[in-house]
């Protein structure tokens, strides 16, 4: 087998370290929470970093009305599907196809992977803004209007007495790995291509 | 001239002042500006950890308060033997079976000596024992939640005093009484204490795993007091030593009548040998009346159990298992060193401080070298089990403890110090003022084949001019001292809290790693929880109303309770539904005649309130638990008995 191939195969089977390793986490920190509180967003599951931190996240949260964090989301069925489908397409073309191919999965991943942080930037904001009216307490911006407690997408922010920090996970890298291996795999085909 | 006079005055203190200043950089074999800052050795910055504990027992107050060392801050009273109205403890319809008794319910306790669990001779950091010395009992407190989850009463004992020392795998914890009493209890002339009365030390066995404590014997002594006690570790180990007084066997006047004799005794009891007798149906079971109380902390609930009979032991019975060591004059401790070769007693109106040699003991009892017996005892020659005695080291030695390194250190009541002495040499080393008349000192692992040195502290009996003044009753004032050097120095004054008698200490790091949290609300197996919001309810059973509550931040559930009536007996069952660390609730109702719950995450406790006055009742959390802490409230409305008021409760809608 080519080598491109075996970078393809290896490529397609990266993205499923997803199902072992979280994909991201949003942290809360706070000078009253020496152990900060954070969530871990696996591709098919929220989870407690520390025992009962989405608990402790969600009794914060509700002075200010943002809604629990739900127990399912929609995604949590899509994704997994998404990660499944796309890592034996690769796994078909890495085995069949030409280098040729390996760039369109390549892009495919892309868009996906970036169609998937837009829907979960979409709940964050939903998350951050979508208040209870009967909120206990309610801030506004400095221009009147209703502040929102949407966590960053990635990196750091202040949100009220918090620090928020939302980064990737091992199961990100994983992904990422992936998409670039498949970059990688195309180069390699293409080089040898021009070769012969 | 009087100018002069002044002068002179204020050049002989300024003179002081700096003598003073050189002496304290001496004794750190150190000067100038390289002696060491003091104040920079006890100071723990904000955040920071102490590296050791220090669990001082109440004393009075019957409790057992925790701090940390070197700072010298409390950083909590663990309620034991009296009620705490803080906590609810004793108060609580599930606390209240910890303070039962074959007396009826005993509100109140003398705590004594802690003592943390061991094994292979190494403090272990799991469970500390603390003995009450008025209505005889011994507790045990888990390390795990600084609660206590057990409490057994000890029958035939009377001033629970030389108590509750472990083992050296915390095979037992040793409970002798300190009055001796006619055993059984009966109606008899006090005239007639002479040869009748009998004092019994309790050997408690303590469940490997578990903890659970169990009576296995009592050995019936003869009608001394038996002070204090400690174990035989090494090549002692096996053996239990306890300090008597009152040989004389007085009922009356014994601060004159119990101090005639020139010598009292230790008594040596071996402990391997009487088990292995009772193991073999030795002994017999008399009838005995005593409480045994256990704390279960998944129900929160604790049980008390009235357990019916004892198995005592006749030391006669069994020879070779019980002698007893002259020791002059009514010794108070009973220390032994690290290495279990040296057995110190503190004869507290001695001039000397004796000590005894297990080994020349055992070599005693070999050949047989007895000086008489006492009620059946043998009892063995003076200079034949002497190891040595330290010359005139002060006066009233109390209590020695050891730091590993060879050195003993010793408390004197009268002349308010501690004494360093070298063990075998039997040389003073050192010497320093406490203030005033200490009774008891600790070095953290001091009861162990390990001593973990560093500090020690005294613990004093008298606080006058110390600190602050706070009117006729202080707090007693402790002092710690570091003893890594050759001089003990004087690090700090703190003031303890009831009438600490013992403490016991140790690193910080066991105990550190395993203290729990929170309570699992999953593993909550309270009969009356309510889980969440949805669980609670009202439920009427006659005159007997059980509200089944529960709190989370910022609100109870239910908060609107109408339909109790005159008469009523309401149980709040209130479940703490919060499971992060320190958010506690508490609960209060007014006009209730108990005191507050303070229930923690995962926990449920139960106030009983009779209610009686019609009206609407409110109801709070006391604990200022969140930014809502102030709107945390509810209201219950008590009907007239004869109303028909409708049983009903809402929580964020009115009832209809």
């Amino acid at each position: 087998m080519k080598k491109q191939n075996i970078i393809m195969i290896v490529a397609a089977l990266l993205p499923l370290g997803l199902f072992l390793f979280p994909l991201w986490r949003i942290t809360l920190e706070a000078p009253q929470y020496p152990t900060p509180l954070a969530m871990n967003i696996h591709i098919d599951d929220f989870s407690d970093v520390h025992p009962h931190d989405i608990k402790n996240i969600n009794l914060m949260n509700h002075y200010v009305g943002m809604k629990y964090i739900p127990e399912a989301i929609p995604e949590f069925k899509i994704f997994p599907a998404g990660i499944l489908i796309t890592s034996i397409l690769g796994l078909l073309i890495g085995w069949k196809g030409n280098y040729k191919w390996f760039l369109g999965w390549f892009i495919l991943m892309l868009i996906l992977s970036f169609a998937g942080m837009y829907d979960f930037y979409l709940w964050e904001h939903d998350y951050g803004h979508n208040l209870d009216p009967k909120a206990i307490m309610k801030f506004t911006n400095k221009d009147g209007t209703v502040m929102g407690f949407q966590p960053p997408l990635f990196g750091s922010r202040d949100i009220l007495n918090f620090k928020a920090h939302s980064y990737p996970q091992f199961g990100a890298l994983f992904l990422g790995l992936g998409i670039a291996s498949a970059f990688l795999a195309y180069f390699v085909g293409k080089k040898n291509k021009s070769k012969t | 001239m009087k100018k002069n006079l002044i002068l002179t005055i204020a050049m002989v203190t300024v003179f002081a002042a700096f003598t003073s200043c050189n002496n304290s950089g001496n004794s750190n074999g150190k000067s100038g500006a390289l002696s060491s800052n003091v104040a920079e050795k006890v100071y723990v910055a904000p955040g920071e950890y102490d590296e050791f504990y220090a669990f001082i027992s109440g004393g009075y107050s019957g409790n057992l308060t925790v701090y940390g060392l070197p700072s010298g801050r409390m950083f909590k009273e663990i309620p034991v033997f009296s009620q705490f109205a803080t906590s609810g403890y004793g108060y609580s319809e599930e606390t209240k079976p910890m303070l039962n008794t074959s007396h009826g319910f005993v509100p109140w306790g003398d705590s004594h000596h802690p003592d943390i669990s061991q094994t292979a001779g190494e403090i272990d950091g799991r469970f500390i024992f603390i003995n009450e010395n008025n209505t005889p009992r011994i507790a045990k407190i888990d390390l795990k939640t600084f609660e206590t989850t057990e409490i057994i009463e000890v029958p035939n004992s009377a001033g629970n005093h030389s108590s509750s020392f472990v083992t050296e795998n915390t095979e037992y914890v040793v409970a002798g009484t300190r009055f001796s009493v006619p055993i059984p209890q009966r109606d008899m002339p006090i005239k007639d204490y002479k040869g009748n009365f009998q004092g019994a030390l309790s050997f408690i066995s303590v469940a490997p795993e578990t903890g659970n404590m169990d009576i296995k014997f009592q050995v019936l002594m003869p009608g001394f007091n038996y002070d204090l006690s400690h174990p035989g570790r090494g090549k002692s180990h096996g053996w239990f030593f306890f300090t008597t007084y009152n040989t004389e066997e007085a009922s009356t006047l014994l601060e004159v009548n119990a101090s005639q004799n020139d010598k009292d005794f230790i008594a040596a009891v071996n402990w391997k040998k009487i088990e292995e007798y009772v193991n073999n149906g030795g002994g017999k079971m008399m009838p005995a009346d005593y409480a045994h109380n256990v704390y279960d902390e998944h129900t929160h609930t604790a049980t008390s159990t009235m357990k019916k009979e004892v198995r005592v032991v006749n030391p006669v019975d069994v020879p070779g298992a019980v002698f007893f060591l002259p020791t002059p004059k009514s010794p108070h401790g009973c220390d032994v060193d690290p290495s279990g070769e040296y057995i110190v007693g503190n004869g507290k109106l001695s001039a000397n401080l004796t000590v005894h040699s297990f080994t020349k003991m055992l070599a005693a009892i070999e050949g047989k070298k007895f000086d008489g017996e006492a009620y059946g005892i043998p009892v063995l020659k003076f200079e034949d089990v002497l190891a040595g005695s330290v010359e005139q080291p002060g006066l009233g030695p109390l209590h020695t403890e050891f730091d590993g390194q060879g050195n003993a250190y010793t408390t004197f009541f009268i002349s308010s110090e501690v004494v360093k002495w070298k063990l075998g040499t039997w040389e003073v080393i050192d010497r320093k003022p406490t203030y005033y008349s200490v009774g008891h000192l600790t070095i953290p692992g001091g009861n162990s084949g390990k001593p973990q040195g560093k500090y020690m502290f005294a613990m004093n009996k008298i606080t006058k001019d110390r600190y602050l003044p706070t009117g006729p009753e202080m707090e007693h004032s402790a002092q710690l001292y570091d003893i890594s050097g050759e001089k003990m120095e004087l690090l700090l004054d703190f003031p303890t809290h009831g009438e600490p008698h013992y403490a016991a200490a140790m690193r910080a790091d066991l105990i550190k790693e395993r203290s729990q949290k929170i309570y699992d609300l999953e593993d909550n197996k309270h009969p009356y929880a309510a889980k969440s919001d949805a669980e609670t309810k009202v439920v009427r059973d006659g005159n007997v109303v059980h509200i089944y509550m529960t709190t989370i931040r910022s609100h109870f559930s239910p908060d609107n309770i109408e339909g109790i009536k005159l008469g009523d007996k309401v149980y709040f069952h209130v479940t703490n539904l919060e499971q992060d660390f320190d958010v506690p609730h508490g609960f209060a109702v007014l006009g209730q005649n108990t005191s507050e719950l303070l229930i923690m995450p995962g926990q449920t406790k139960t106030s009983v309130w009779e209610p009686t006055k019609v009206g609407v009742w409110p109801f709070y959390c006391t604990d200022f638990c969140s930014a809502l802490h102030q709107e945390m409230q509810g209201y219950i409305r008590v009907s007239a008995a004869n109303a028909s008021t409708p049983l009903k409760w809402s929580m964020g809608e009115d009832i209809e």
